[in-house]
């Protein structure tokens, strides 16, 4: 195939593409690097450290006791990746991913500072970790509502927290780690609504002994007694709306064991877990699954993490939630799974190096079950009704998805040709999981029957400009200009 | 609102970057994304939507929601979350679909 | 007026719930009493997902001048089908015809095309229609910011547009309201004549019909087949990208770049052959489709792509419609094309109507198998 590479657009070449800068991206480079393989790491924040450990080379909350010592954990993988010889792309974000036929391999596109690069490796590990559960309840998209997660970001990037009164909602281990924080920065919270529904803690039990055995057991208790101690909780929430007249939250209402309450608010911070990041991995084709425990999709991985498309391993959070020491471990084993891959070790070698990294992995798994179960978000929370906004980007309504779907329609793709969810810039990431879910419910059908949201590239917005810079083929041109002489 | 805690309110005097923001003058911490700057400087919201003109901020801080959407520079709609403020950086709240510089 | 309980027999039903069975669907609503969808499943060949939305005439028909005259016809019967889904299920679907232009840089394109023009319309069967080179500034009157490179278009006023999603979601809602049974993930596997019945063999239930309209697009040459239908196919993929919503800008549409109701713009056109690939989108043929587009329309460069995808285009073998009942099979239609938008109109108030009577005009001879036949001999 002849290729004509156009002056704009540079192609380097790599042996290991890693994607992402999080635990497992930066311990899988670490890694990789080590053994002597040539390694880029892409990510697009400008630091290092993925969003768990974001900043932790340049926040501005030095006193290490505001944060936890399992934020300041981070250094301890940037400092050995600094050092690998691994090269590091900040600020870059990777768009679409081919395979190259007569190389072997894949080209793989990213841009960077408004223009687009290709380049091409033998072997990609994904490690684009997770994002937040969408959780729409009415008035989610007022300005004044934001994720924990994005709190927890603006503490640590910025040292920037809440002036006015404060409401967390929902649940799960970051929702409380925040309050913990923001009491330890002397931050005011006002309540914590929880809707962890009542009879989860019997539901969770069973798994409680491996919680038990857990480094989350001492940690955990710590910081919920903290919490409890510094802060109003009210269990067993079953609605949430946020209201605001101009434009902005002013109040947040919420049923509880019954009652109807209203609390005056100006930040309304929800969270109700975290779901793997798969776009990326959706759109180069790799299976995915519904996982019933997460009540998420998960690509469909091995234990070394090696996806359903070969050459490419998935590491982290990315691969299914399991947090970010079991993050890190993962990306070790993904590393050593390429670096037998890529000719550089031998099944035997790389089975004995693994050993260590297994142990470390299964250690820090152990609890997640306790977790999961405990945490699990409910079912009105995933699946809201009337005028709630379901897709953000198109302001398309809950009660718009279901009348869809009581119409016969057949899934995601459908749906989203007749209403537009999912045609948004955010490309269907904070509504994918919910329209899945909404179509079940109307049609009584199982989440993993649905299906989801068929993803291409590019799989986050590119301008045209930069598309146009792109390497064209006598084919290509063939195929668009169909005018002969 | 949002506030600045003592530790970054320091740095912010030690290391000032001015941007504008709808001609406004507003000094942030260098190093800040521009949507910590918003927040900080006492903005929820930065834009109106096209669909129905309801106003939106920063809501993921990450890059995946594609809500904290402004001009930055005279280019539409870059995500204020993923960009890093920068002295003399002009932006523009956004109001409704945007323009095809012409 | 079409009954909603679910009768033992069907008096039609329409094999594919793309754009073409839907509007055949929709056009039998007054002359059938009991008429059934039966679609495949969200994750199937669905071609008429990737739709551009063009209502089209200029360039159709070159080796058939009666596609041409076909075309024609349906573009002028489309302000009636429009009007008609407004008041029935209150969409509107957004139809423009302010005519529409095909750009073309540099003057070999021009000569090439202009050389074209003239042959497409000299064919017999040919119905005229008026059409005009532009030039370069008569085009940037036309659209604002036109890149220099664009020499000149080629404009017709019976050109235009429709929100293809829209025209589609419009016609399923007609379903619900006129009582038109959609079956979703009834995939139809087998069919059988039996007893003046068809017997039909689908992923869910078997439903039964007496007369069968085949609409399903990429698979009506494998059930053609079954009821005496001999329809050679040959799918040809297209590859579009789709930008962000901005402020409208431009309201004469090209065959390669338009601007949609809701201000978000379609990229196209390619053509290849990549059998039954629709799954992927490959990055030369986006970047050739990119830089056109910028060319076409510098200002673009810094708008974003939102998303790409590819989808292919129905096509018998010569690339013109199939319409014919079948001899061995009477009873059975068969509806084949891929410009499922454009012929619309057509599908749903000349051809739905002629199918209920039992019988296609003599007008649609010229699209029957027949002509493959004539071609091997």
């Amino acid at each position: 195939m002849n290729r004509s590479a156009s002056n704009d657009t540079p192609i380097s070449a790599c042996d290991l593409l890693v994607v992402g800068a999080g635990p497992a991206g930066l311990a899988a480079a670490t890694q990789a690097a080590s053994q002597g393989i040539d390694t880029v790491l892409i990510d697009e924040q400008p630091a290092p450290g993925g969003q768990i450990y974001r900043a932790v080379n340049a926040t501005p909350l030095r006193d290490r006791r505001i944060l936890g010592e399992d934020y300041w954990h981070g250094l301890a993988l940037l400092e050995p990746f600094a050092r690998s010889g691994a090269r590091h792309v900040a600020g870059a974000m990777v768009w679409a991913m081919n395979r190259l036929e007569e190389e072997g391999g894949f080209e793989v596109a990213y841009t960077a500072d408004g223009q687009t690069r290709l380049l091409h490796t033998r072997h990609v590990i994904l490690a684009t970790g997770a994002q937040e559960r969408p959780f729409p309840i009415p008035g989610w998209t007022l300005p004044g509502v934001i994720t924990a997660g994005a709190a927890q970001i603006l503490l640590k990037t910025a040292g920037v927290v809440p002036s006015g009164p404060t409401v967390l909602a929902g649940g799960g281990p970051l929702l409380y780690l925040l309050a913990w924080q923001y009491l330890n920065a002397g931050v005011r919270i006002d309540a914590i609504l929880e809707t962890t529904p009542p009879g989860r803690w019997r539901q969770a039990l069973p798994h409680a002994w491996g919680f038990l055995r857990s480094a989350y057991l001492a940690k955990g208790l710590k910081l919920l007694r903290a919490v409890r101690a510094g802060v109003p909780i009210v269990s067993g929430v079953t609605a949430i709306e946020a209201l605001g007249e101009e434009g902005a939250l002013q109040q947040v209402r919420y049923s509880a064991q019954g009652r109807s309450h209203t609390v005056p608010a100006e930040q309304l911070l929800l969270h109700q877990g975290v779901v793997p990041n798969s776009n990326l991995s959706r759109a180069i084709g790799a299976e995915h699954a519904w996982s019933e425990r997460q009540d998420c999709w998960e690509p469909v991985v091995d234990a070394w993490g090696a996806s359903s498309v070969s050459g490419v391993t998935i590491a982290g959070d990315g691969a299914g939630i399991a947090g970010a020491m079991a993050a890190e471990h993962r990306g070790r084993l993904a590393a050593l799974h390429a670096a037998m891959s890529l000719g550089k070790i031998d099944k035997a070698r790389r089975d004995d190096e693994v050993r260590p990294h297994q142990r470390a992995l299964a250690r820090a798994s152990r609890g997640r079950e306790f977790f999961e179960t405990l945490y699990r978000a409910p079912d009105t929370f995933r699946r809201p009704t009337g005028d709630t906004i379901v897709c953000r980007c198109e302001e398309v309504t809950a009660a718009q998805v279901r009348e869809t779907a009581r119409l016969g329609c057949q899934g995601p793709n459908q749906m989203k040709s007749f209403l537009r969810c999912g045609m948004g810039p955010c490309q269907g990431r904070f509504c994918g999981l919910t329209v899945t879910e909404l179509i079940a419910d109307e049609q009584g059908r199982h989440p993993r029957d649905v299906g989801y949201y068929r993803i291409r590239f590019p799989i986050k917005p590119v301008t045209l400009g930069e598309f146009a810079t792109l390497p064209q083929t006598d084919a290509s041109r063939d195929a668009v200009i169909r005018i002969r002489k | 609102m949002f506030r600045r805690l003592d530790a970054a309110a320091t740095e912010l005097s030690a290391r000032t970057v001015r941007v504008t923001v709808d001609g406004a003058v507003l000094a942030c911490r260098e190093g800040d994304s521009l949507a910590a700057a918003l927040f900080a400087g006492g903005s929820n919201a930065c834009r109106d939507t096209a669909v129905s003109g309801s106003p939106r901020g920063p809501f993921c801080m990450m890059g995946v929601c594609y809500d904290c959407l402004v001009t930055i520079d005279g280019r539409a709609n870059q995500q204020a979350c993923m960009t890093p403020v920068r002295e003399g950086m002009v932006v523009g709240r956004q109001s409704g679909a945007r323009e095809v510089a012409a | 007026m079409v009954s909603a309980t679910t009768p033992a027999v069907f008096d039609v039903a329409v094999i594919g719930g793309g754009l073409v069975g839907s509007a055949i669907a929709y056009g039998l609503r007054d002359s059938a009493e009991h008429v059934a969808v039966l679609d495949e499943g969200d994750v199937a060949l669905r071609a008429s997902r990737g739709n551009f939305g063009l209502v089209w005439v200029q360039s159709k028909g070159m080796g058939m001048g009666d596609y041409g005259r076909w075309t024609l016809g349906s573009t002028r019967l489309w302000p009636r089908l429009a009007a008609q889904l407004l008041e029935l299920t209150g969409v509107d679907v957004a139809l423009e015809q302010n005519g529409g232009m095909i750009p073309l840089l540099g003057d070999l394109e021009v000569e090439a095309r202009v050389a074209w023009m003239q042959r497409l319309l000299a064919q017999p069967g040919m119905a005229p229609y008026p059409w005009k080179l532009l030039d370069h500034h008569e085009a940037a009157d036309l659209v604002p910011g036109l890149g220099p490179e664009v020499t000149g278009a080629i404009w017709t006023p019976v050109d235009g547009t429709v929100n293809p999603l829209k025209l589609l979601r419009a016609l399923h809602i007609a379903f619900d309201r006129t009582g038109i049974r959609y079956l979703p993930h009834h995939g139809v596997q087998s069919i059988e004549q039996r007893a003046g019945e068809f017997v039909l063999a689908t992923a869910k239930a078997t439903v039964r019909a007496r007369k069968i309209v085949l609409a399903s697009g990429l698979h009506n040459q494998v059930l053609g087949a079954q009821v005496g239908l001999h329809l050679p196919m040959a799918p040809q993929r297209g590859q579009i990208l789709v930008l962000e919503r901005t402020r409208r800008l431009l309201t004469t549409p090209f065959v390669t770049l338009r601007q949609n109701d809701e201000g978000s713009w379609l990229i196209g056109d390619s053509q290849e052959d990549a059998g039954y690939a629709d799954d992927v989108v490959t990055l030369p043929v986006l970047a050739t489709l990119a830089d056109r587009a910028v060319r076409t329309l510098p200002a673009l460069k810094e708008v974003r792509v939102v998303r790409s995808w590819s989808a292919l285009r129905v096509r018998a073998q010569d690339g013109f419609p199939v319409y014919e009942q079948s001899a061995t099979h009477p009873g059975a239609f068969i509806a084949t094309c891929h410009s499922g938008v454009t012929l619309a109109a057509a599908h749903a108030l000349r051809l739905a109507p002629m199918i209920g009577e039992g019988a296609l005009a003599r007008e649609l001879d010229p699209f029957s198998t027949r002509r493959f036949h004539v071609q091997k001999t």
